[in-house]
């Protein structure tokens, strides 16, 4: 049972951590109807940036905060040099152009940092357990994670919902031309939403970096689950990114954690152990497949369309 | 639709068929030729790099006009195309790892088993449309990935190293690299000959029609679904056997074959090189494939030139490289 919700807090934390991707990901598709594979390019960046900031400094808050400017300011960048020459055009052309940007930004960071991959160190006040209920001690990072997650999540909601930039984004996700029509600098203000996606994914990529090590191609297979998430939570809706995200982060990680031992029941020990994680990778993908077949809009539709 | 169409009608519409040569057709020749003739080059100069690198390309290029199959003429864009490669490669390997050697099992199993497994993922995905196919085609090769991933006995994570390439009793000695080579060859050209014969047929014009407009197509009484998942398979089918042929060009399988961004290089072929144009992706393929190893040879970042180039032609370059060829641009 103290097992159980470990391994659920570890499930919550790896869906805050795909909603924080994936809602930058969802307003760009929703709002530009732009594919953008390069998503955790951004992502990988903001690691990257961060690890080298808290080499220098030796500070972790200082290197997330200039890691996020950073990543805005990437995103911002990119948005103006490349990505809003793709808007209006074919998902096919969104697909081969940001792929190039993949293969641009990996092979960048390499000319850059090298090949070897950095480490981001913790502060060590960090690297304690706290005891969240009698009995059950959880890393003190992963729980900041998820607590910095969810402000991140209640500041977007509040920006979204409650600003006159969130009024003038839930406008342009619902009638892009009537928005420019009525005199919004739409240009602007498609460069801000990229941003501020790519801010997010910047941040993603900090609170991981801990975690795991900084590498190439660290954002791939991570965008790929993003992806997942927003299909599952419908397209453009970021109340259904945060809600697919806790679902597929409690789907992967859960059953990592306990697919080998119902399947040991089934199988041989061998086979389960074998079995477990691969059917677990698979079965968010299988919830995918299964929503795209049932209600391809999603299980939690943005409320405009 | 009084006319016959030419395959070059499809994906722009103003292309008029002419007889004399154009500098598109000069070119498709030039390239074929010099395909056809490398082996003697690589004897010649002794040079077996340069056979070894265009038996991948020409591998790569069957996969490359499956895909453009379903996705320059049917308007299906696949994002999980590599898994057919996966599954061919995979059909080949653990047939030999079981003591299967020989290709007349081996390589029909790996057709079977794409076909399958498209006509599965096609069912399914073909309900869907637009980004949603998208994503669910990659969803469907990332279930694959990771099947084959948990494969323990089949090398998992690692791959499977494949001892003896296929046996044809006798007929065809796959470890001769030039008998190999030539093989592969003639198998691209009956594949891009069997897509020419598809997309100029009855069956072909409807998948195209139900590209340009689906709704219409399903007005006039034909059931474009079936017609879709039909050429959903063959294409899968044809993957597959580019599949076996590169488990036994490699000696070597794993998941790493089917990556996502495996079906990513496959789409920057085709587009690359023509969508929807009968030698658009083998011109597209060898362009990818020797620019990354030319690249590579005059620095040591080539993905930072050919990420961008990527880009340019998503943005500037309609028709890929055929379009260029047509003097077409925007």
């Amino acid at each position: 049972m103290l097992y159980f919700i470990e391994q659920c807090l570890n499930g919550v934390q790896l869906g805050m951590l795909l909603f924080l991707l994936a809602a930058g990901l969802t307003l760009v598709f929703g709002i530009m109807d732009l594919v953008n594979l390069a998503h955790g390019s951004l992502y990988m960046l903001g690691a990257y940036f961060a690890a080298t900031v808290a080499a220098l400094t030796g500070s972790f808050v200082i290197a997330l905060v200039v890691a996020v400017a950073a990543s805005l300011l990437s995103g911002m960048v990119l948005e103006v040099i490349a990505i809003r020459r793709l808007y209006g055009r074919d998902h096919l052309d969104h697909v081969l152009g940001t792929f190039g940007l993949i293969l641009f930004f990996n092979e960048l960071v390499r000319l850059i940092w090298g090949g070897g991959g950095l480490s981001l160190s913790l502060p060590p006040e960090m690297l304690t357990a706290v005891e969240i209920v009698p009995g059950v001690y959880y890393p003190l990072y992963r729980l900041v994670i998820i607590l910095a997650s969810l402000a991140v999540a209640g500041l977007l909601y509040v920006v979204v919902m409650r600003t006159r930039l969130g009024m003038l984004i839930r406008a342009g996700a619902s009638n892009r031309e009537m928005v420019g029509a009525l005199g919004v600098n739409i240009k602007l203000l498609y460069t801000l939403v990229f941003g501020l996606g790519a801010a997010l994914a910047g941040f993603a990529g900090v609170m991981q970096a801990p975690i795991l090590t900084v590498e190439i191609g660290m954002g791939e297979n991570i965008l790929i689950l993003a992806f997942v998430v927003i299909i599952i939570g419908g397209i453009g809706s970021i109340r259904g990114a945060f809600l697919a995200s806790i679902i597929v982060g409690l789907i992967d990680t859960v059953g990592r954690a306990f697919l080998p031992d119902l399947l040991n029941h089934v199988l041989s020990a061998n086979a389960a152990v074998t079995m477990g994680p691969a059917l677990s990778s698979m079965s968010m993908y299988i919830l995918m497949a299964a929503v795209l077949v049932l209600r391809p809009e999603g299980l939690f539709p943005a409320a405009s369309r | 639709m009084t006319t016959s169409v030419d395959p070059a009608l499809t994906p722009s519409l103003d292309v008029a068929p002419k007889r004399r040569l154009t500098p598109r057709a000069a070119f498709t020749v030039a390239l074929l030729l010099v395909l056809a003739f490398l082996p003697l080059y690589a004897t010649l100069t002794g040079d077996a790099f340069v056979l070894t690198l265009f038996t991948r390309v020409i591998i790569l290029a069957i996969g490359a006009v499956s895909l453009n199959l379903i996705m320059g003429y049917g308007g299906m864009v696949s994002f999980g195309h590599a898994a057919y490669l996966g599954i061919g490669g995979y059909a080949v390997g653990i047939l030999a790892k079981e003591g299967i050697a020989s290709g007349f099992i081996q390589w029909p199993v790996a057709i079977a088993a794409s076909a399958l497994y498209a006509l599965a993922v096609g069912a399914l995905s073909l309900r869907t449309r637009g980004v949603y196919f998208i994503m669910i085609t990659l969803a469907f090769a990332q279930m694959a990935y990771y099947v084959t991933i948990g494969l323990d006995r089949y090398g998992g994570d690692d791959g499977l190293p494949i001892r003896q390439r296929s046996q044809f009793g006798g007929l065809i000695d796959l470890t001769n690299k030039t008998a190999f080579y030539y093989l592969c060859f003639v198998l691209l050209l009956v594949c891009i000959y069997l897509i020419w014969r598809i997309v100029n047929s009855r069956f072909g014009l409807v998948v195209q029609g139900a590209r340009v407009n689906d709704r219409r197509m399903r007005a006039i009484g034909f059931p474009t679904p079936r017609y879709k998942l039909v050429c959903f398979v063959i294409a899968g089918a044809m993957c597959g056997l580019a599949g076996a042929l590169l488990a036994n060009h490699t000696n070597f399988i794993s998941p790493a074959m089917m990556h996502w961004t495996r079906s990513g290089d496959l789409i920057v072929m085709v587009v690359l090189g023509g969508l929807g144009s009968l030698f658009g992706p083998l011109i597209g393929t060898a362009t990818f494939i020797l620019l990354q190893e030319a690249l590579s040879r005059v620095t040591q970042y080539p993905d930072l030139f050919l990420g961008p180039l990527l880009l340019l032609v998503a943005l500037y370059v309609h028709g890929g490289i055929q379009g260029l060829l047509e003097g077409r641009r925007e």
